[in-house]
């Protein structure tokens, strides 16, 4: 990664007071994507500050069955994009809002995106 | 007190090119509240990159949609140039720049032809797509095809374009600047399309970041921020500068889309001045390991390319933000106050691309 785009790794514990601390400063949400690793997922969360153009990415590994608050709360922009990774790799998101409930894409599979054992 | 009814708005509506639901919370007229849906189209084309060897899924993630092309598939390549550390030759940036700046112009007269269409427009409807019919005509010489380009390769680009065709560009680049004047002078100074998109659906700037508005939409709102600034291919040589309006409306929308159309031309011209001799592409060995988040500006606005590799041939995982991903809650913000009769309109000024969103 460059010095305007880089990722820093979080826990568990750390990823609401960053992101609020994110919002507080004004920093755009930019992507959420989740990628399958062994043993769970590897949730990325990046922001962007627009006047620097620097992207910040933060980086939380959890297991398959642990669950992780939804940050609607915070950016309610992030609906679509936690209902994607809930819904695709099967990632078990806590009150996002609105909730698809797993039918954002209409798809009969049950998480086709998480890495089949 | 106001009658509260749910009005559903799509799949099939003759505003949309692509299926998207809206369930509009209404008081009387007025919409208070709206829930998108998409999931009609689909395709799980991200999750095929770990069954494609990464050089070939150029191909798939130039298929991902057909406006946004190419520069679906100059993101992918660039994401994976930077993981595997690969410099691509100088003249190939500048190529994937034209081709990127073309297939602006494109997008964006596309756009304009839907939108006069949704105002019931219908002659500027048809000027506007007479004229994109003109950059296709441009694709179709330099690179072969009318929409998808295949330009693109992992290490530079498939095509070069030899003097001849760099002049043929400027010249057809000049006929159509011209041409454009009486379209950009109608959008902007007719009384009926003022009437329809001044103050409708206005977004304000803390709102528009706030709900992670990108692209046109996101400057329409007095925020300067246009990822071309980052000088990824040959845009650090380029005079860019974002293009910013400060209304937020439809109208403002209309306008930042108008004027970059006349930017990406300047850039056209510029880039051919500049364009150095070289090699078109270098040689790729080696599989790419690692992990990189690429930006780039679509016309639409920023899109993110992620792709992580684990040193085979296969990707672990690619994954693309479109900008209408981004665009869409701030489009539901936006309607919230507006009048039904508005809707349709509104929501074509996010300028949506369903196919590229749903991947």
């Amino acid at each position: 990664m460059d010095d305007r785009n880089e990722i820093k790794k979080i826990t568990m514990a750390e990823l609401f007071p960053l992101v609020i601390e994110m919002k507080a400063k004004h920093w755009r949400l930019v992507q959420i994507c989740a990628v399958s690793i062994e043993h769970g997922y590897e949730m990325s969360y990046s922001f962007c500050k627009n006047e620097e153009y620097r992207m910040v990415t933060l980086r939380l590994e959890i297991d398959a069955e642990e669950t992780i608050a939804s940050i609607t709360q915070i950016y309610p922009c992030a609906f679509l994009q936690e209902n994607e990774a809930a819904e695709l790799f099967g990632v078990k998101i806590q009150n996002i809002n609105p909730n698809y409930h797993d039918k954002l894409y209409r798809i009969d599979e049950v998480a086709p995106f998480k890495k089949k054992e | 007190m106001a009658k509260r009814s749910i009005v559903p708005f799509g799949p099939q509506h003759p505003v949309l090119p692509e299926p998207v639901h809206l369930d509009l919370v209404l008081e009387d007229e007025t919409v208070v509240g709206a829930i998108p849906s998409i999931g009609y189209i689909h395709r799980g084309l991200e999750k095929l990159v770990e069954k494609r060897d990464f050089k070939q899924y150029v191909y798939i993630a130039e298929r991902v949609c057909g406006i946004c092309s190419c520069g679906h598939g100059m993101g992918y390549c660039e994401s994976v140039e930077k993981v595997m550390g690969i410099e691509v030759p100088r003249r190939a940036e500048y190529l994937r720049t034209i081709w990127m700046e073309m297939s602006r112009v494109h997008s964006h007269l596309l756009w304009l032809g839907l939108l006069a269409d949704a105002m019931g427009f219908e002659s500027l409807f048809m000027e506007s797509w007479r004229l994109r019919e003109k950059i296709l005509d441009m694709f179709d010489q330099t690179a072969g095809g009318r929409i998808i380009l295949s330009v693109n390769c992992v290490g530079g680009v498939l095509k070069d374009m030899d003097g001849g065709m760099l002049q043929g560009v400027l010249h057809a680049i000049e006929d159509l600047e011209k041409e454009m004047k009486p379209v950009i002078d109608t959008f902007l100074e007719d009384y009926t399309v003022q009437s329809r998109l001044k103050g409708t659906g206005v977004l304000s700037r803390e709102n528009a970041i706030a709900m992670g508005a990108v692209g046109p939409t996101l400057r329409a709102s007095g925020e300067a921020y246009d990822v071309r600034m980052l000088g990824y291919a040959a845009y650090n040589d380029l005079s860019v500068e974002p293009i910013i309006e400060s209304d937020g409306d439809c109208y403002a929308r209309c306008e930042v889309r108008l004027r970059e159309i006349l930017q990406s031309f300047a850039l056209i011209r510029e880039a051919i001045q500049k364009i150095p001799e070289g090699p078109i592409a270098v040689p790729v060995k080696g599989n790419p390991k690692g992990e990189y988040f690429m930006r780039i500006e679509q016309p639409r606005g920023e899109a993110i390319y992620y792709v992580k590799g684990n040193g085979t041939k296969y990707l672990d995982r690619f994954r693309l933000r479109t900008p209408t991903t981004s665009n869409i809650p701030p489009m539901v913000e936006m309607l919230k106050g507006c009048q039904l009769a508005d809707v349709p309109l509104l929501i074509l000024t996010i300028d949506p691309c369903v196919s590229c969103t749903e991947r």
